[in-house]
């Protein structure tokens, strides 16, 4: 990774460091919700870096990516309802069967193009909604409260904020990484290739069916991940997770953090959660400024915000 | 037997009310290639315009008139305004752009009419039962819905096959850089168009209106299904979109009435009743799932390409 | 080093005695529906706790009081994040509120967990008076199968031999249905439970009753539901063919649009605008002068009881709202004038009340009201208390 040293390297590392250092804030000056709201943003940080792999390096438009958020999530909530609360079995069986889904979703939705793909993915998310909804057991659409969060051998305490802040930090890094790793490989670059010219990349010889699928399920993975995430931070899991409309707000995090950048998804996941906030704070139709200022990086900033930074130049 | 015929009959209500919606959607989507999210925002103004209009006039059919006009300049302001900068360009862009719309809408109409939502309570001449077989009773204002439905569609065939404009709309969808090589005023073309859908997504809303609610966001459930039917029937076909709005009004009502009982056979009660929506849901996504994988164009597509 | 220097800041803060953990002021959370149609619920019940309010001069154990007001949005995903806002952002020292079954059941973890008092104003899922009933959760309304179990009652005063049961596929619907058969003693030909709250169409449902022929319909649908369901009922030509029995369909709040629909259909409630005591004689008269063309529902009357709760233990532990277990003791008191005459905590925190029978009448202005016409149970306490261990 070359780091040179302009304003988008030094807003990234601030970023990072002050993530770091956000437990200690909180430490001195009290606000224990800031933790709360931050371990929101990195969680949802990790479901948009995770989407990004496939919208923003592999140019598929997924508008059903929040169902893996919710099939994490449920994993977790279900097997802990029914009295299975090691973190050991919980997890593990949130990323495998958030895998699988993205497998067969993948494998058929990767047969058709554009907004057909759109579509697809869409019709496959609400599917899964209406799954999860109809499971009267585990509460429809009333949702399931979780009783324990996961547990692991101490001294890992999910119940912990503090702790749970980090972990949740350092699967972030380390799913960037992976990301990282992935991109820059020949089979990533083999996937940007196919986003801008699927069929010059086949002529060359590339598998791009299957460079794509792979793409997608680590990304349905990863947002899995999330999803058990999520469900621990917030004791609760309902068929509103995923909703298309909030697979709606992740396309929204990736596009205006900047969409095929290392750290578009996490600028945007911080970017629009901060906004929420702060902007409630000060009326309650913020919204109305959201709606469209989206219009509008669509129509002139297309690179978001890591690329309004990128666009600044030292010397 | 007789439930069997209300259910039919609300199924094919249901519809209609799809089709009304899922009309302008394709429209718009075969002709300027534009997907626009926002459609449920139409159909939610045209409830909440009808509300409030009925409400100054005191006269339900008025209000409903009124609503329509004021939906139809909207949606052509919309065109203008926002849309055609759009066109042309990637589909991400039309989703994200009018995903910001949706946000914007819902914002607006909370300003305006604040959150506690709204109702349009029918007048009570619709508001009776009507026998139309011995031993079937069936809601005046639903038979009117059907009939209403009915004449729009019928109209809409008219203005689509026997009219020029008609002609231009159907050589658009089939193929829109032909139409602009020969010398048709593409932008008033896409307004009218634009705005047709707008008037019909308007009429679905104010319809449902006294039936369901007028509340903000209320386009966002309906419109995923118009979507559907748009993909089931065929990216520009008005044909198409009316088949697969009845076949999806049918699965829905049908489902939700019948599915219940079945698992009552199998199931508790409350998990028959949990289940049975969600199954009926299920099938119109899967239904829209198979025709993409074994037949993209949709049952009727328009396109020649 | 700067890690010991902190602890000692700290730790001479708190020696300064329980002065420095003395209150300022009183803060309040309350969680309600202010969006879509049911927020006319809301915003009775936040007209009745302003009113409240008012009548206390804004102030509980002689300290300020602070409310903060969220929408729950009818989601229980968003009362659960509101919820957690109120108690770790604002910080408040109790939340009241709540009107639906499922967003309480998401949200009182949160409080539990954090040892914050909540006191549901309507809500009552089993859950709460059974087994999973906690020191910090206090009911002033019932618990949801109270209401139904006396409609039940009644209907078996009546005659009722056969009846078909119709309500909405959430928490306090199975609660309701399920409060009716526990007390009916005739035969139970049909139920049906509806989606909600999207499903307002309830025209397949009163289909299926209309085939099974039942002596009487007992139905439960709060908000507009209620509203759409008597109309359709009339609709169907259902009216006057087979009577209805409802809990919670009609209120003050939905009466005025349901009008003639509603007459001479009974309800069951443990408040009736026209009870004849004191507080509730002021109650009413002051919330119509408050507030000009509306009456309170039995919402607000719950919220107004649930203000004055609060208050009798602010002022019970002298503002000390640190040591919760005198708070705990202090609201179990109950001691307080409600609008529903006597009142007493059961000890799972349900009242122990009264049910009363009420019917929609027009009154010589021709005004729809509601009217007491009986009382069917007396001190009614609910079927779930001995399933709590309460620590």
């Amino acid at each position: 990774m070359k780091w040179a040293l302009n304003l988008r390297t030094v807003v990234a590392v601030t970023l990072l460091l002050m993530l770091v250092l956000l437990p200690v804030y909180v430490e001195l000056t009290g606000s224990r919700f800031l933790l709360t709201l931050f371990t929101r943003i990195i969680i949802l940080a990790l479901a948009a870096v995770s989407l990004n792999l496939i919208l923003g390096y592999g140019g598929m438009m997924s508008f059903g990516h929040a169902a893996y958020l919710g099939i994490g999530g449920y994993a977790v909530g279900i097997l802990a309802f029914e009295g299975v609360t090691s973190g050991f079995v919980q997890w593990p069986v949130a990323l495998v069967v958030s895998a699988a889904f993205a497998l067969v979703i993948g494998a058929l939705s990767l047969r058709t193009r554009g907004v057909y793909f759109i579509m697809i993915t869409l019709a496959f998310a609400q599917m899964t909604y209406y799954i999860v909804a109809g499971l009267a057991r585990y509460g429809g659409d009333d949702g399931l409260t979780i009783q324990k969060r996961s547990q692991f051998f101490a001294p890992i305490n999910l119940s912990n904020k503090v702790q749970f802040y980090y972990i949740c930090l350092v699967l972030l890094f380390a799913s960037m990484y992976l990301i990282w790793r992935v991109v820059n490989s020949r089979f990533g670059m083999a996937v940007q290739g196919a986003r801008s010219n699927d069929t010059r990349m086949r002529a060359i010889g590339f598998p791009t069916y299957r460079y794509k699928l792979t793409c997608f399920v680590i990304a349905g993975t990863l947002c899995g991940l999330a999803g058990a995430l999520l469900a621990n931070h917030t004791d609760f899991v309902s068929p509103a997770m995923m909703y298309w409309t909030r697979s709606g707000d992740l396309i929204i995090m990736v596009v205006l953090g900047g969409m095929g950048s290392m750290f578009g998804p996490l600028f945007g996941a911080v970017a629009l959660l901060v906004l929420e906030e702060v902007l409630s704070g000060i009326t309650e139709y913020w919204q109305i400024i959201l709606g469209p200022l989206l219009l509008l990086i669509v129509l002139f900033a297309r690179g978001g915000i890591d690329g309004l930074l990128g666009k600044v130049r030292h010397g | 037997m007789t439930l069997f015929i209300e259910q039919c009959l609300n199924g094919l209500q249901f519809g209609l009310l799809l089709f009304l919606l899922a009309a302008g959607l394709t429209l718009v989507f075969g002709i300027m290639d534009l997907v626009n999210l926002a459609h449920g925002s139409l159909y939610m103004l045209g409830a909440y315009f009808a509300a409030t209009f009925a409400a100054w006039t005191g006269s339900f059919v008025l209000g409903a008139g009124l609503a329509l006009a004021a939906t139809l300049l909207v949606g052509m302001a919309v065109e203008v305004i926002a849309m055609r900068r759009l066109y042309g360009r990637d589909h991400l862009d039309h989703v994200l752009a009018t995903f910001g719309l949706i946000l914007f809408f819902n914002e607006l109409v909370r300003l305006i009419w604040g959150a506690g939502g709204m109702s349009l309570p029918l007048p009570s001449w619709l508001n009776t039962p009507v026998r139309i077989l011995p031993g079937v009773d069936y809601s005046a204002y639903k038979l009117s819905i059907i009939i209403v439905s009915l004449t729009v569609a019928a109209f809409l065939y008219v203005l689509v096959m026997r009219t020029r404009l008609g002609m231009l709309i159907r050589a658009g969808a089939s193929n829109r850089e032909m139409i602009g090589a020969l010398g048709v005023n593409i932008k008033l073309l896409f307004t009218l168009v634009f705005g047709l859908g707008a008037a019909l997504a308007g009429l679905a809303g104010l319809m449902q209106a006294p039936i369901l609610t007028v509340q903000i966001g209320m386009g966002e459930n309906i419109l995923i299904l118009a979507f559907v039917i748009t993909v089931i029937g065929g990216i520009g076909s008005i044909r198409g979109a009316f088949v697969a709005a009845i076949m999806v009004g049918f699965i829905d009502t049908l489902g939700r009435a019948y599915f219940t009982d079945l698992l009552r056979l199998a199931f508790t009660k409350e998990t028959a009743a949990t289940a049975a929506p969600a199954l009926s849901s299920m099938l119109i996504y899967l239904l829209m799932a198979i025709i993409l994988v074994v037949r993209p164009e949709g049952l009727f597509p328009a396109s020649s390409k | 080093m700067r890690r010991a220097l902190f602890a000692a800041s700290a730790a001479l803060l708190f020696a300064a005695g329980p002065a420095a953990a003395q209150q300022k002021s009183i803060k309040i959370g309350f969680i309600s529906t202010f969006s879509g149609p049911v927020a006319v619920i809301g915003n009775d019940m936040r007209n009745s706790f302003e009113l409240a309010l008012d009548h206390m001069d804004r102030k509980m154990g002689g300290l300020p009081v602070e409310v903060i007001y969220e929408d729950d949005g009818f989601k229980p995903e968003v009362g659960k994040q509101k919820t957690d806002k109120l108690i770790e952002s604002d910080k408040v020292d109790f939340i009241v509120g709540y009107i639906w079954s499922n967003v309480l059941l998401a949200s009182m973890k949160s409080a539990i967990d954090s040892k914050t008092f909540l006191i549901t104003s309507n809500a009552g899922p089993h859950q709460i008076a059974g087994e999973q009933c906690s020191p910090y959760i206090f009911s002033t309304s019932w618990q949801n199968d109270q209401t139904p179990q006396a409609m039940g009652h009644y209907m078996n005063q009546k005659g009722v031999k056969t009846a078909f049961l119709i309500g909405p596929n959430y928490a306090a619907g199975k609660d309701m249905l399920g409060g009716v058969a526990s007390t009916f003693k005739g035969r139970i030909v049909g139920q049906e439970l509806t989606k909600w709250p999207d499903q307002l169409d309830f025209s397949a449902e009163l289909a299926k009753a209309k085939a099974e022929k039942p002596d009487a319909i007992f139905v439960f649908y709060p908000g507009k539901a209620g509203v759409q369901f008597l109309s359709q009922y009339a609709q169907s030509g259902l009216k006057g063919q087979i009577p209805l029995y409802t809990a919670f369909t009609i209120d003050e709040l939905s009466l005025p649009l349901q009008k003639d629909l509603a007459l001479g259909v009974p309800g069951a409630q443990e408040w009736v605008n026209d009870l004849p005591n004191d507080a509730n004689k002021k109650f009413v008269a002051d919330y119509i002068k408050k507030y000009p063309g509306l009456r309170p529902s039995f919402y607000g009357a719950q919220t107004y009881d649930a203000a004055n709760l609060v208050a009798s233990a602010v002022a019970a532990t002298k503002g000390n709202l640190s040591d919760k277990v005198a708070v705990q003791k202090a609201l179990e008191k109950a001691d307080f004038k409600s609008v529903r005459g006597k009142f007493k905590f059961n000890t799972n925190h349900i009242p122990i009340q009264n049910f009363y029978l009420q019917e929609p009448v027009k009154d010589q202005d021709g005004n729809f009201v509601l009217k007491t016409v009986a009382t069917i149970v007396e001190d009614n306490q609910d079927r779930f208390a001995n399933e709590c261990n309460m620590k």
